[in-house]
């Protein structure tokens, strides 16, 4: 079973990995025809992105759009998911379902019903429209994360405010809000990041006109081919991860994974607090009850 | 938080603003698509208004038909595929002693926050002709002559599988983390090899969340476009590149907009599977 | 002792209802200020919801709470002048020590100035000084405990609730917080209710007990009190253990157990024929080898021993539906083992009648 354990792992590894070792390869060949093994070294598919308008026009374009999409997206889903988890609500399961419908289903979907409805106001090619879209669809993942958070919290967190003098209001402004961010920050990133990286909607709302950079490295593959897109490739990885990254570092990343309580307590010293965002977690040592 | 509020007015009125939203931007156009499926199509990519049947009949045509059996096909192999590869590798993660345990996790996340684009870019250099594993295998003298692997069948398989991948090992991580120590090492007590304790033990009480793992690529991979239109050719397009070509270039809105209605029904219908064996299998837990 | 009065806390009918489940069946309390009250009994007696009633967590189904002679019963917890420490302990992960501390404080819009004068006083006040800038986390279970507790007490509230405050920690550390809160109500003087299901805890801290189960108050009393003179077979069982005798009751105030009539503590309230439980803890019972004169005594046969060093016992077979349990510390140990007729005796001040 040894044996078979690591060779499981190591291919898994490999396929993992094999896709992004060639590209970052690529990237740095100094030759435009992207041979393997490579001929020289040069960072110049680096620097085009910088010097050429097209690339750096559709980058700002898509940092803008995962910007204020994601914005919007925490927006419109910290509302939704605190009220669906803090009050009584009749059909609460359904409005929640509601709410992840636009992620769970093929994002074309969502793409041909926005280039519909745009198509029908007469706003048509606008960016505004691509940021909504990616802002409604992407409004799923802070739903599920604040949400999350939201369950897990210790109501006895609020109740203590209360004790101390803290009106409803005054609990949600200074304990419960406080205590959402970080889910608020993961959903955030989430959003971010994968609306950085989407292409079908930007392209069936805004296509021709918004050119996002997954439009253009579509493009740029179906036309004419520069190893500046192996560039942009490598960037994304390396931007992907970082945000990804200082994303997980806020909460534990075993837990929000699902990982079995007993495997992170082996994390944290016996006799332990509560969660960073007040989560309870498993009694400590010796606890008696 | 157990103990859930009494709603006041004001309550409703925020919640009213996410859901007007939602409303508006999501709930409409859907409408609006369906409403269009019934529309007249006219030449140059525009429709108007009418209640025809004729984009609903074109799912009968041979043309959509073959398009959904091949997606659906796909997808499905990819959901093996993907099982089949990150079911034993997980099981091994979640065996495995600390460090090494979060660096592969740490690994499969970073492969998560990919782009489809760049992993359809990054497959199609690996299977291509000027710089990929042909190339590799030409330099260490294993090939005579490098080949494109790409646009195939096999490169948009690979290419979903390679997406997906992540999102199933997540999947399968909470109830594999789960999986209690014991049950295995009382097979090995009771005569059965780490091999047969796999399949004998280990499997079968995963059945659920393999199955349920399954449909998540299955639903996934179907919606997939980006994979699809850079690995394979027109003959191996998934559903959603023909209805995005039907959207966009082919100009034929009402029938895309039925497509979709379509596809909608399939994968809510997957879904809905997936939630009724997570529920069944978290009353088990 | 203080002189402050305040805190006077009245409950009058309390009930409490959960759909089909009564947590709290109808209860009236008069409890004295400045004393520290536990409210004790297992788990699902009620006692919970009892205190989270009184600090207004919970709206009664019937009945009022009053304090001070104040109906506060439709009082939201926000106004009630209460501070509570919670069984997990609540404290807020986003604040520091400090932070925590003077929530209440910063709430109200008390001057900053203020604030970290009164933190600094609370802090000294649970030993935890010069520890108001770490964070939760990077505290022990003990100091978290004493930073609830020093958060709860900011305001001087009139009411000081304590739900299983110490559940969480482990025995030593919990035998030495039980002190110091002691020592601490005291030396406040503030009306304090504590709820547990650790009997030795109650024991150890209260000035009053309240014995409850299935919603109801059994006893209530000094816990001395409760334990020498339990009114019901529960709470005799439930505090320390006890002997239970079964017998029948007889015209001249004594109480026919097997064969034996045996006298009891005070005036026998039943009728002739009455079926009547007699509670005796084990360490007032005496066991010799002779038959004695006085006859307040029941002869059987000794069926098990056990020797712990510091006190032993002994399960005596008088032929009645359990055996009999005699301790006693090492001095009063009669050279018995397994087999040898006894006879166990039981003075009559002893011999408490409980209600079932």
């Amino acid at each position: 079973m040894r044996p078979l354990k690591w060779f499981v792992t190591a291919f898994t590894v490999v396929f993992l990995f094999a896709p992004l070792v060639v590209v970052a390869i690529v990237s740095i060949n100094e030759n435009r025809y992207m041979d393997f093994p490579p001929e020289g070294f040069s960072l110049s598919w680096y620097t085009a992105l910088w010097t050429d308008p097209a690339w750096r026009n559709a980058i700002v374009r898509s940092l803008t759009i995962a910007v204020a999409s994601a914005a919007l997206a925490v927006a419109i889903a910290t509302p939704f998911a605190y009220v669906l988890r803090a009050y009584r609500i009749r059909l609460a399961p359904l409005l929640y379902s509601l709410g992840i419908l636009p992620f769970m289903l093929p994002p074309v979907i969502s793409a041909l019903g926005a280039q519909v409805f745009w198509n029908a106001t007469g706003h048509v090619g606008r960016i505004e429209n691509v940021i909504v879209a990616h802002a409604v669809f992407f409004s799923t993942l802070p739903l599920i994360t604040i949400s999350l958070a939201m369950e897990t919290m210790d109501p006895s967190l609020r109740e203590a405010a209360q004790t101390l003098g803290a009106s409803p209001r005054q609990t949600f402004r200074t304990i419960t809000l406080p205590l959402l961010v970080p889910s608020m920050v993961t959903g955030f990133a989430a959003s971010f990041v994968l609306s950085l990286n989407e292409y079908i909607i930007a392209f069936l709302v805004a296509g021709f006109s918004v050119e996002t950079l997954p439009i253009k490295i579509f493009n740029s593959l179906r036309y004419g081919f520069t190893p500046t897109v192996a560039a942009v490739a490598v960037v994304f990885i390396l931007v992907a991860g970082a945000v990804f990254t200082l994303a997980a570092m806020y909460g534990n990343l075993l837990r929000f994974l699902g990982a079995d309580p007993s495997i992170v307590e082996r994390e944290r010293p016996a006799g332990e607090a509560p969660g960073p965002a007040g989560e309870i977690v498993r009694e400590p040592v010796g606890a008696g009850v | 938080m157990s103990e859930r509020q009494a709603p006041r007015p004001r309550t409703y009125g925020v919640l009213a603003i996410p859901l007007a939203v939602l409303g508006v931007f999501f709930v409409v156009p859907f409408g609006m698509m369906v409403v269009t499926s019934f529309y007249q199509r006219i030449e140059g990519g525009f429709y108007e208004p009418a209640l025809l049947l004729d984009s609903w009949r074109r799912l009968f045509s041979e043309v959509f038909l073959e398009r959904a059996v091949f997606s659906i096909g796909i997808s499905l192999l990819a959901g093996a595929l993907c099982i089949a590869i990150a079911f034993p590798f997980t099981y091994f993660l979640t065996r495995m002693r600390r460090r090494p345990h979060v660096a592969l996790l740490i690994l499969v996340l970073s492969a998560l926050s990919l782009s489809e684009v760049i992993v359809g870019f990054t497959w199609s250099v690996l299977l291509g002709r000027a710089a990929g594993i042909s190339n590799i295998l030409v330099w260490l003298g294993a090939m005579d002559e490098a080949a494109a692997y790409q646009p195939s069948f096999v490169a948009v398989l690979l290419g979903l599988s390679y997406i997906a991948f992540p999102y199933c090992v997540l999947t399968l991580y909470p109830s594999l983390t789960r999986l209690d120590r014991e049950v295995t090492e009382a097979a090995q007590t009771l005569g059965a090899s780490p091999w047969g304790t796999f399949w004998t033990v280990v499997v079968p009480i995963s059945r659920p969340i393999i199955m349920a793992g399954f449909l998540l690529v299955f639903v996934f991979t179907l919606g997939s476009y980006l994979i699809a239109a850079l690995l394979g050719r027109p003959e191996h397009w998934t559903l959603s590149v023909f209805i995005s070509d039907q959207a966009s270039f082919n100009a034929n809105v009402p029938f895309a907009a039925a497509m979709a209605i379509f596809l909608t029904a399939l994968s809510l219908a997957v879904v809905g599977l997936v939630v009724l064996i997570e529920s069944r299998t978290r009353r088990l837990a | 002792m203080s002189v402050d009065a305040r805190g006077g806390l009245e409950l009058r009918g309390l009930v409490k209802r959960f759909g089909e489940v009564t947590a709290v069946a109808g209860v009236d309390l008069e409890l004295p200020p400045g004393k520290l009250i536990s409210f004790l009994g297992p788990s699902g007696c009620g006692k919970t919801t009892m205190l989270r009633m009184i600090a207004g967590l919970e709206p009664p189904t019937e009945g009022r709470v009053f304090l001070d002679g104040e109906d506060i019963t439709d009082r939201p917890p926000h106004l009630r002048d209460i501070g509570m420490v919670f069984q997990t302990l609540a404290l807020f992960p986003h604040l520091s020590v400090a932070g925590n501390i003077g929530y209440g404080m910063r709430i109200r819009g008390v001057d900053p100035e203020r604030i970290r004068a009164r933190v600094d006083e609370l802090l000294r006040m649970v030993s935890l000084e010069g520890m108001g800038d770490r964070r939760i986390s990077q505290l022990s279970g003990g100091q978290r405990q004493r930073v609830a507790t020093a958060r709860a007490l900011a305001l001087e509230p009139r009411l000081f609730l304590l739900d299983e405050p110490l559940s969480a920690l482990d025995a030593n550390l919990r035998e030495q917080l039980q002190v110091e809160l002691r020592l601490l109500q005291q030396q406040l003087g503030i009306t304090t209710i504590m709820v547990t299901h650790d009997q030795r805890e109650a024991m150890t801290m209260s000035d009053l007990v309240v014995v409850m189960q299935a919603g109801r108050v059994e006893q209530v009393g000094p816990p001395l009190e409760v334990y020498r003179r339990p009114s019901t077979a529960f709470v005799a069982r439930f505090i320390g253990s006890t002997n239970l005798l079964e017998g029948r009751a007889l015209a001249d105030g004594r109480v026919r157990v097997r064969d034996v009539d045996l006298r009891v503590d005070g005036a026998l309230q039943a009728y002739e024929g009455d079926r009547v439980m007699i509670s005796i803890r084990p360490e007032e019972t005496h066991l010799s080898l002779e038959a004695l004169a006085d006859g307040n005594a029941l002869t059987g046969t000794v069926v098990f021993v056990r020797d712990l060093g510091e006190m032993f016992e002994c399960y005596v077979d008088c032929g009645l539906d359990r055996n009999v349990v005699v301790a006693g510390s090492p001095r009063d140990r009669v050279p018995v083992g397994q087999g040898d007729r006894v006879t166990v005796r039981f003075p009559p001040e002893a011999c408490v009648v409980v209600r079932e």
